[in-house]
């Protein structure tokens, strides 16, 4: 069996950079740790428990996001400039990066693999209503939907609304309940 | 230790580390992701320099007619090769060179 193109040339790469003295193997490894275990969802969802038991931090979250983040120390660097929008009883709202992948990796990790197709990034923006469908949820007429477009520069993360018939516990059980898909805002909880 | 890096999770009451999708789909992939971030860590690049190579090669991409399954870390890498090579710290010929000599190891070199 011969051995795949792509992994042969990103090995020669390595291979290369390594030997230039850019790049060193244990650095690698420890980024893909990093992106395996501390680096994901799980952040987002935090912030998002905190925010519906916290009035105060969630007032902070909505305007200064970036600050937020950056105190707390999430690891996922990317991040320039973070812009949380809320969902509302008025408004739905769902991210996408339509020119490539932006994403904000330290509150969701890294984007799934329909969040890259060109079929997300161009659809969301023309029918939203009907991709939103596609993923099981169905938006009211009465309520508007915002699509917000990363980039580089600004990445979004939605704040969904707390289903009705969820107690307010503490932020580490809510925070278990809270889906990176809902973040994405394409489902809702 | 599993090859592929699972983050996610999916819509639902789960844990969101619980139900994870494959993020990347073979090892390679990871690595050139890691490798792009430690590149920019150390500052060979900003990564809003990375970020416009992959939005140059995406578009390039995305004008073609598809072929079906959408190679996002095929762009990927060739969106940090393009970048190595503008920046002059890579030279094609020998990116080929050390593709060539792998790619000429006996079967089952264990690497």
């Amino acid at each position: 069996m011969s051995e795949n193109p792509a992994a042969l040339r990103a090995e020669a790469l390595e291979s290369l950079l390594i030997e230039r003295g850019l790049l060193t193997t244990e650095a690698v490894d420890e980024i893909i740790v990093r992106y395996n275990e501390r680096v994901g969802p799980m952040n987002g969802a935090n912030l998002v428990a905190r925010a519906w038991t916290d009035p105060e931090f969630k007032a902070r979250l909505l305007s200064d996001a970036t600050a937020v983040v950056n105190e707390l120390g999430f690891e996922g660097g990317q991040v320039d400039k973070l812009v949380v929008v809320e969902n509302t009883a008025e408004v739905h709202n769902v991210v996408v990066c339509t020119l490539c992948s932006c994403y904000p990796w330290a509150v969701l990790g890294l984007p799934p693999k329909w969040y890259k197709d060109p079929a997300y990034r161009s659809r969301v923006v023309r029918e939203p209503r009907a991709v939103l469908a596609e993923f099981g949820t169905e938006v009211p007429a009465e309520k508007a939907v915002r699509v917000w477009d990363s980039s580089a520069e600004v990445r979004y993360m939605v704040l969904p609304e707390m289903p009705r018939d969820w107690a307010l516990e503490d932020t580490d059980t809510l925070a278990g309940g809270v889906s990176r898909d809902s973040m994405i805002g394409v489902t809702v909880l | 230790m599993t090859d592929d890096l699972t983050i996610g999770l999916d819509a639902g009451l789960q844990p969101p580390m619980e139900n994870g999708e494959v993020v990347f789909e073979a090892p390679w992939q990871s690595r050139v992701f890691a490798m792009a971030v430690s590149l920019h860590e150390s500052g060979v690049f900003p990564w809003s320099e990375f970020q416009a190579q992959l939005i140059e090669v995406i578009a390039s991409a995305d004008a073609q007619p598809g072929d079906g399954e959408y190679a996002y870390f095929d762009h990927f890498a060739a969106a940090l090769q393009e970048l190595l090579l503008h920046k002059g710290v890579l030279e094609n010929s020998a990116l080929d060179a050390r593709t060539a000599a792998f790619a000429d190891r006996p079967h089952g070199h264990d690497h």
